[in-house]
């Protein structure tokens, strides 16, 4: 029988809803048991916020002062300590999980599977290669442990309820490594929906044309109550900070609705949004291939055309 | 100081792959390779690195079949000073090219290794990460941003919550993300002096690797296409479309 250790995500003391997406590819495994792995500095709050999370059956916590920032170089030991018994260990497809999991499964000399889309046997799953454009079921040997990262946009959060499952301190005995430190988090504060669990997005493009001009957006996407996203081309021209990108190497989301306003739509961009549930597109070109995953296009100049959505919208 | 570049040829990213019909693999015969864009971007780090004199010299690690040389001598020509070839005609997974990049890592003792954040074939994101920790040394994956002094990396890196700064002792593995810089090209007479630089042929087996690739893969499929929607006429179509699916 299976048992899964799932790595909590947090910041400043929240769990971050990647954490549950893990737990339901967790319970698509049907385990005997799924435990989350709390690593922080102050573990309370965070274990509390797992413990409630449905089909988690124990939370075991780490409290220590070098669990304060998540340095792979730090956690990976203790995860792999912790991770003895266990016939799996998750953690979800963020730069978290991505920094992270590759460690551990070195340390524990096994393969990973990266961004598992779904599970089709306890050592069956199915992942995309080539920017999503093939996607492969691959199968880890049943002898070792399973180490995978879960891509957050194919699963769910599982349902946090009254459920309360036990937390439990752990104690590793583990040397910690000193070399690599902390220095600081940049983070663009804003009071907009969360980009990755945002049920709408609203991503500008290099068609915007400016930092200043993608006040448009923003505006818009206010008006919504949408996330703001955007495509490399607007992060590298400075239009917005990097934490906006949406693809291939930026987020990878699965909002109920995505707007690509001046978006070409490249395939890189696109694996980002497959997972959309409605997906507009408005472009000035017609021919632009985002039109064709887009279910609504509508082909203009996107300021005269965000403009007469706004005033629809009064 | 010497870095060693992680140095992958892929299919190049403009090309679309398509699945074979029978579902065991890609079409790659014809089709156009190159550098894992990430890699190229590791390169140009490390010839700045040398050009800045913090670095001494740059080589260049390609693990993969005899026709890899040159992909190699394009790694040359952009300014590598010499290339390592580690020879084998089967797909090497990253736990394995972590460990074959450890015994290239004990005989030449770089002082950093710069390899791209993830190979665009695999999408993998591992084998950084996992040579970092088989040399139990510091990683710093996603950089936007590296400086060298004092013996540390200092290294901005793009998370998902916006950009963190680490510090790393040396020697550590750096991973590379899409900002770090912008690679130069390759002038012609640069390709004529690659000729004159030395590829060291090494062949995987001769490196005592375990290379049991632990995942197999066994088959390949299409992804589910979205099909193609409706083009709406203006913004008042276009609201009245999204308000009748509850999404406005
Ligand atoms: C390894 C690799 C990884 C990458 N990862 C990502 C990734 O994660 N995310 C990503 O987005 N890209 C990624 N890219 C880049 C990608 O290939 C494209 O270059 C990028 O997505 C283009 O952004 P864009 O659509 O905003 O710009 P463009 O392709 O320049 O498109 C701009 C669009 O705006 C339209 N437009 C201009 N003015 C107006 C107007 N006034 N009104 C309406 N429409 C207008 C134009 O018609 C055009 O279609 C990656 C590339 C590589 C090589
Ligand atoms: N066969 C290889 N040859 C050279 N470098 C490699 C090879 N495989 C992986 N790498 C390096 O590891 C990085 C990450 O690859 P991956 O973990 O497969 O996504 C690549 O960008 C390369 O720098």
């Amino acid at each position: 029988m299976s048992k899964i250790l799932v790595i909590a995500e947090h910041l400043h003391g929240k769990l971050n809803p990647a954490t549950a997406r893990a737990v339901s590819a967790a319970v698509a495994v049907k385990p005997e048991a799924i435990d989350v792995l709390v690593l922080a500095d102050n573990v309370d709050a965070v274990a509390a916020e797992a413990a409630a999370i449905e089909g988690v059956s124990r939370v075991l916590t780490v409290a220590r002062a070098e669990n304060a920032h998540a340095l792979a170089a730090v956690l990976a030991p203790q995860v792999a300590k912790a991770a003895g018994g266990y016939s799996h260990v998750f953690a979800p497809s963020t730069t978290f999980g991505k920094d992270l999991a590759p460690r551990v499964a070195a340390l524990l000399g096994v393969a990973q599977v990266s961004d598992v889309m779904s599970v089709e046997g306890a050592h069956a799953f199915k992942r995309p290669i080539y920017a999503g454009n093939a996607i492969v079921t691959v199968e880890a040997n049943p002898a070792h442990a399973v180490v995978a990262t879960i891509r957050t946009a194919s699963w769910p959060a599982a349902a946090s309820g009254d459920s309360k499952a036990p937390v439990e301190a752990l104690a590793l005995d583990v040397a910690l490594p000193s070399h690599t430190r902390f220095v600081e988090l940049q983070q663009g504060s804003s009071d907009r929906p969360d980009l990755q669990s945002a049920s709408k997005v609203v991503s500008g493009g290099r068609g915007v044309g400016s930092k200043e001009n993608f006040e448009i957006i923003y505006k818009f996407a206010d008006k919504i109550g949408a996330a703001v996203g955007a495509s490399r081309a607007a992060v590298d021209a400075g239009y917005v900070p990097n934490e906006l990108q949406v693809g291939q190497t930026g987020k990878i989301i699965a909002p109920e609705l995505y707007m690509a306003i001046g978006i070409s739509g490249a395939i890189q961009h696109l694996t980002g949004i497959k997972d959309a549930g409605t997906i507009v597109a408005i472009n000035k070109d017609g021919e632009a291939p985002i039109f064709e995953v887009a279910d609504f296009g509508l082909v203009g100049d996107l300021f005269k055309i965000v403009d007469e959505l706004e005033a629809e919208l009064s | 100081m010497k870095i060693l570049v992680g140095y992958k040829r892929v299919v190049d990213y403009n090309v679309r792959i398509q699945v074979k019909p029978d579902g065991t693999g890609v079409v790659t015969d014809g089709v156009k390779l190159s550098a894992n864009p990430f890699d190229d971007i590791a390169l140009e780090e490390a010839l700045r690195l040398r050009e800045k004199g913090v670095a001494t010299e740059v080589v260049v690690v390609g693990i993969g079949p005899a026709d890899l040389t040159a992909h190699l001598r394009n790694g040359l020509a952009m300014g590598a000073n010499r290339a390592i070839h580690v020879v084998t005609t089967d797909a090497v997974q990253p736990l394995t090219a972590a460990r074959a990049f450890l015994k290239l890592v004990e005989k030449e003792q770089p002082g950093l290794v710069l390899m791209g954040k993830q190979a665009i074939d695999d999408d993998a994101n591992q084998t950084g990460q996992m040579l970092a920790a088989l040399w139990d040394r510091p990683q710093a994956t996603f950089a936007s941003k590296l400086e060298i002094a004092d013996g540390k990396a200092t290294v901005t890196r793009e998370v998902d919550a916006g950009l963190e700064v680490i510090e790393a002792e040396l020697p550590a593995v750096v991973t590379t993300d899409l900002r770090l810089n912008e690679p130069r090209f390759i002038k012609l007479p640069d390709i004529m002096k690659a000729k004159s630089k030395p590829i060291d042929t090494i062949e995987f087996d001769s490196l005592g690797v375990e290379a049991h690739d632990h995942l197999a893969t066994t088959h390949y499929a299409a992804p589910a296409k979205r099909s193609k929607g409706v083009m709406v006429k203006d913004a008042a179509e276009l609201v009245a479309a999204l308000k009748q699916k509850g999404l406005l």
